[in-house]
């Protein structure tokens, strides 16, 4: 079972913090990390792909973005 | 919809912004905005903070149309896209603080973020102390997000408490127009208007209206936020943010120079003055406070028009602080800083800093 992030409510640029700090501690694997704006969304999908991440899929629940994230 | 939104918010989206931006300020300037000042967002907020009384300093008295512009337009923008989210929760009053410091240093330089750019781009070569505090206070302020500095989770509202900002700017839109300025004449009905220094000089108000509907819109697409660039750079070695910055003060200074307007240096800028330790030390502060803040002034009007109401506190703060800035004389001039000036910027770095230090969240 992969990691979930819960990164919602959370203010600029806490999430992508904490998607920069699970992708560097993990050699390859995949986690999620949910947040609730587009903002957000495209901040983490952007700076996870500048790195050794992929997106692997985003998935929309009650109304959040569940990214889904893998390493390269 | 999705077509512009999925524009503004690429690579080139923000490159683009930044220049239309840049469009917008030189042409605000050329209508009739103060030199360097087609946008300021903390200098914009001091005149409206004069307009409605909040303080009494008869050179910044306007109730700036371009920051209605902004928010109303970033609101409209967020409903037709279903970004408006009424939020908030995330330790406001610690946002109204930080406002209120963020603008209080804004003072002490006579710049917004976005100013320090157009200075630059005007030749203002003092801007570049300003610059450099802000990246300084930013880079502070990522030691202490690094460090576990966290404001805690914004929560869901309804929209109610969304909407009262953007309503607050449809009444002040209101006071405008029924009680609209008076050439010579120092108070209409309950506004005061400035007959003489910055508020005296401004575009007619449907040109700042329109241009500034136009920036709050981009802005809103493109997240644009130059604290978020100098943030992004030192945090993730981004380029993304900064990259609309850079192509801001560019389109400023190639705009300037075909215009006639590029006047490189230090003495005799326009609603500038030369204190260098100043300049720095202010922004220093202001960088600081929009760091811990989460973005710079108009990236919080933006949210404010998205139903981000911790983003509202904080430009509130703003606006507060712009009367306490004056009444307390706290605000530089052309001549130089206030009389109280320095203690208020080393004792609000000092609060900033505990800020910084102790408010960690489990998050």
């Amino acid at each position: 079972m992969s990691e979930v992030i819960d990164a919602t409510g959370l203010s600029c640029p806490k999430p992508v913090m904490l998607m920069v700090k699970k992708l560097k501690s993990i050699e390859n694997g995949e986690f999620s990390i949910i947040v609730d704006n587009d903002t957000a969304k495209e901040n983490v999908c952007r700076t996870a792909e500048e790195r050794n991440g992929k997106i692997i899929s985003i998935e929309r629940e009650q109304g959040n973005y569940v990214i889904n994230i893998g390493t390269k | 919809m999705n077509r512009i939104k999925n524009f503004f918010a690429g690579k080139w989206g923000i490159i683009v912004t930044g220049i239309i931006i840049g469009l917008a300020a030189i042409a605000l300037q050329y209508f009739g905005n103060p030199k360097n000042m087609g946008f300021c967002i903390a200098c914009f907020t001091r005149d409206i903070a004069g307009a409605i009384g909040l303080h009494r300093a008869g050179v910044a008295q306007y109730l700036r149309p371009e920051i209605i512009a902004i928010v109303l337009g970033s609101f409209l923008i967020a409903v037709l896209t279903r970004e408006f989210k009424p939020r908030g929760g995330s330790s406001p009053i610690i946002r109204f603080l930080l406002g209120m410091f963020a603008i209080i240093g804004s003072l002490v330089f006579l710049g917004c973020p976005w100013r320090a750019i157009l200075r630059l781009g005007g030749g203002d070569l003092n801007a570049i102390f300003g610059i450099g505090g802000l990246m300084a206070g930013i880079y502070l302020g990522t030691i202490f997000l690094k460090g576990g500095y966290d404001l805690g989770r914004s929560r869901k509202m309804k929209a109610t408490a969304g909407l009262i900002f953007p309503g607050i700017m449809i009444g002040l839109l209101a006071l405008i127009i029924v009680f609209p300025q008076v050439s010579g004449i120092i108070k209409s009905g309950i506004l005061f208007y400035s007959t003489k220094g910055p508020g005296a000089m401004h575009a007619p108000v449907l040109i700042s209206l329109a241009v500034g509907l136009i920036v709050g819109i981009i802005a809103q697409r493109s997240r644009f936020c130059t604290i978020g660039g100098f943030r992004d750079l030192f945090l993730f070695k981004q380029f993304h943010l900064i990259s609309g910055a850079v192509s801001l003060l560019l389109t400023v200074f190639v705009l300037n120079l075909l215009l006639g307007t590029f006047n490189l240096g230090f003495e005799g800028q326009p609603v500038a003055h030369s204190s260098w330790a100043w300049n720095f030390l202010g922004m220093v502060l202001a960088g600081l406070a929009f760091a811990l803040a989460g973005g710079c002034p108009g990236r919080q009007l933006v949210l404010a028009g998205e139903g981000d109401t911790d983003a509202a506190m904080f430009s509130l703060g703003m606006l507060t602080g712009a009367g306490v800035a004056h009444n307390f004389l706290l605000t530089a001039s052309p001549k130089g800083i206030g009389a109280h000036s320095a203690f208020a910027v080393i004792f609000g770095l000092a609060v900033l800093v505990l800020i910084g230090f102790f408010n960690k969240e489990e998050v």
